[in-house]
């Protein structure tokens, strides 16, 4: 099993996001990196600038890197984006169907995972156009898994490892909305949460965090405790979500546990305090419902 | 005249709406193919073949909504449906899902797609994409766009587009958001269902009633006062020091008052949503529309708030289509 790192899903600072990727460059046991903005295209002029740097760096540390599309594109800027994604000669990573837009038929492209594919002929129209990797939406089942991934026969498949869930995208910016602000004046308050802003019920239940327009689980997903059977379904790797802190420990506790040196349990057992939502899920999987979780902690 | 596409869970309400003055009525199968799977909602194949029957003979035109995302191992259940709604004499299938789009235009070519607002199609390139690829004829825009935005992507399409005015409001990109399985197992784009009234319960706690999804609190009122269905987007949470509607109030959509800018910005049609509500409903609501585009295309004002009492007994909003809403 391998393990890539997907795009980071908060606003970060500039510098940590520099010395973030430095780092990841130098990190043994990923294979794959997937950088560049997902959620909101506001960020990007932050550390667009930056972004050169960041993929040599991760090229010549034998990172395979690829780019990300916007997850929701609206806008001209969005758009033109979106086209130029298609000229940088980088793998780009299609998460809203737009991108495909602009990709030359054939051409290689990577399917993320807010891309819909859900069933097996989507998977043969995305294959047959040149998709050369499938990172699956994290709300299938494991029983869709295993159909998708015999499906893609010898293209990998790839699915969420670890991080909050992404589970919506909207026009709206809930942080804005929080702070009393509107979209356009927002002052980049989502800066603030860089791991989102945890949203819990009238009862005190852990639930949902916002990150701008878009919605995570409060509960980190953890899929530790299904890599067997997601071995046996053909999954091929991993996605790892970065974390603001103490993502580098949970990378080295992956690594561990692909390469057999620790267990599910263990690997648990040391993540939970660096989890953010200081809680698990895996329920997407095989349990009643996204937000469950089957380990032990 | 903006086309009005008006919902229909039943027979009776399809036959209600073409009798009130709907253009088209959509509808679906009783099953997972369709996103308003509801106990005791949608259509049989003799039930739909009746139907566009019915509304042929009266000039309106029926839309069969196969609209959720096929699930692995099981996409025959929704080449049928398509396949069904060409045998009934469907006008059009709308559909979200890319492979199910790429079957239906290479095995029945000759039946009119139409693209589900749960495809989240937003821009110009990728609605030109689904109609260059796949000769898509009319999007249903996701709720996320402002009227300004809709015109701005009329003028780069030859698409016709469809816009919801009426009804309940997705905050969320359709098609997007799996915030409904997180809690439930069961989801708009898998089962067809968002917050379930199968894992809903209300709890009486001291003078308070608790409205639940999945266990988890959504909503609590005072007893007495009306208690919102906990559709989990329109929930009351707490966010940091502060206790609220952190993503939408519980309000439904009206841009009945936007009608003239929606002609104005190149809309086709205007969608009504509601094929879980009463025949009552539908018929009400599908007149007073029928007469405010009608007022439209001679030039009268549209009648202002004359669809108040239907929203919910709640608030009403124009969602994205005011700019300010996000």
């Amino acid at each position: 099993m391998e393990l890539t790192i997907g795009p980071i899903q908060g606003f970060w600072d500039a510098g940590h996001w520099s010395d973030f990727y430095a780092r990841l460059a130098e990190t043994p046991g990923v294979t794959k990196v997937v950088l560049g903005e997902l959620v909101c295209s506001k960020r990007l002029p932050f550390y667009q600038t930056r972004m050169p740097e960041a993929i040599e760096r991760l090229q010549t540390g034998g990172k395979h890197v690829a780019v990300t599309s916007l997850a929701l594109v609206t806008l001209k800027r969005e758009r033109k984006m979106t086209a130029e994604l298609a000229g940088t000669g980088l793998e780009v990573e299609v998460n809203d169907l737009t991108a495909l837009a602009h990709i030359p038929e054939h051409a290689p492209f990577s399917v993320g995972p807010l891309v819909n594919v859900y069933n097996e002929g989507t998977l043969s129209y995305l294959k047959q156009r040149g998709a050369r990797s499938f990172c699956l939406p994290p709300e299938l089942p494991l029983a869709s898994v295993s159909r998708l991934a015999a499906k893609a026969g010898t293209t990998p498949v790839e699915v969420w490892g670890w991080g909050r869930l992404p589970l919506a995208i909207s026009g709206r910016c809930y942080h804005a909305r929080y702070h009393d602000r509107a979209k356009d004046q927002c002052q980049f308050v989502c800066a603030n949460d860089p791991d989102g802003f945890a949203v819990d019920t009238l009862d005190d239940q852990t639930f949902l965090a916002i990150n701008g327009v878009q919605t995570l689980s409060d509960p980190c997903a953890n899929m530790s405790h299904d890599l067997t059977a997601l071995e046996a379904a053909g999954v091929a790797s991993l996605r790892l979500s970065p974390q603001h802190t103490g993502f580098f420990n949970i990378i080295a506790l992956f690594h561990d546990l692909v390469c057999g040196r620790i267990d599910a349990d263990e690997l648990s057992a040391r993540a939970l305090p660096l989890a953010p939502g200081a809680a698990f899920c895996n329920g997407f999987l095989g349990g009643p419902n996204g937000i469950s979780w089957s380990g032990r902690t | 005249m903006m086309e009005l596409v008006c919902p229909a869970g039943t027979p009776a309400s399809l036959r209600a709406a073409v009798d009130a003055g709907a253009h088209s009525v959509y509808c679906g199968f009783a099953d997972d193919t369709n996103a308003r799977n509801f106990p005791g909602l949608n259509f049989s194949r003799a039930e739909l073949a009746a139907g566009v029957a019915y509304a042929k003979a009266r000039g309106s035109k029926v839309l069969v909504a196969i609209n959720t995302f096929p699930e692995a191992g099981n996409e025959a259940l929704w080449h049928r449906a398509v396949a069904d709604a060409e045998t009934a004499g469907a006008h059009a299938v709308i559909l979200a899902d890319l492979g199910l789009i790429a079957y239906a235009a290479e095995k029945h070519p000759g039946l009119r797609r139409h693209l589900s607002v749960q495809a989240a199609a937003a821009n110009p390139d990728i609605i030109n994409f689904y109609a260059e690829t796949f000769d898509v004829k009319r999007v249903v825009l996701p709720r996320v766009l402002s009227v300004q935005e809709i015109a701005a992507i009329n003028r780069e399409i030859d698409t016709e587009t469809e816009v919801f005015v009426f009804g309940g409001l997705c905050v969320m990109a359709e098609g997007r958001c799996s915030l409904s399985s997180f809690i439930t197992g069961r989801s708009p784009n898998m089962n067809g269902v968002c917050s379930p009234a199968s894992h809903v319960t209300y709890t009486e706690e001291g003078q308070e009633l608790a409205a639940k999804l999945g266990g988890y609190t959504i909503h609590r009122a005072s007893k007495g006062t009306p208690a919102p269905y906990p559709t989990l987007c329109k929930g009351c949470f707490k966010v940091g020091s502060r206790t609220g509607y952190v993503f939408e109030d519980p309000a439904s959509l009206d841009a009945s008052e936007l009608l003239p800018a929606l002609a104005k910005a190149g809309v086709t049609a205007l969608k009504i949503e509601g094929r879980q509500r009463s025949r009552a409903y539908v018929a009400q609501v599908v007149r007073n529309f029928r007469a405010a585009v009608e007022a439209l295309e001679e030039g009268r004002p549209v009648p202002a708030g004359m669809l108040a009492q239907l929203t919910e007994g709640q608030s009403a909003t124009a969602g994205a289509y005011n700019k300010i809403w996000r």
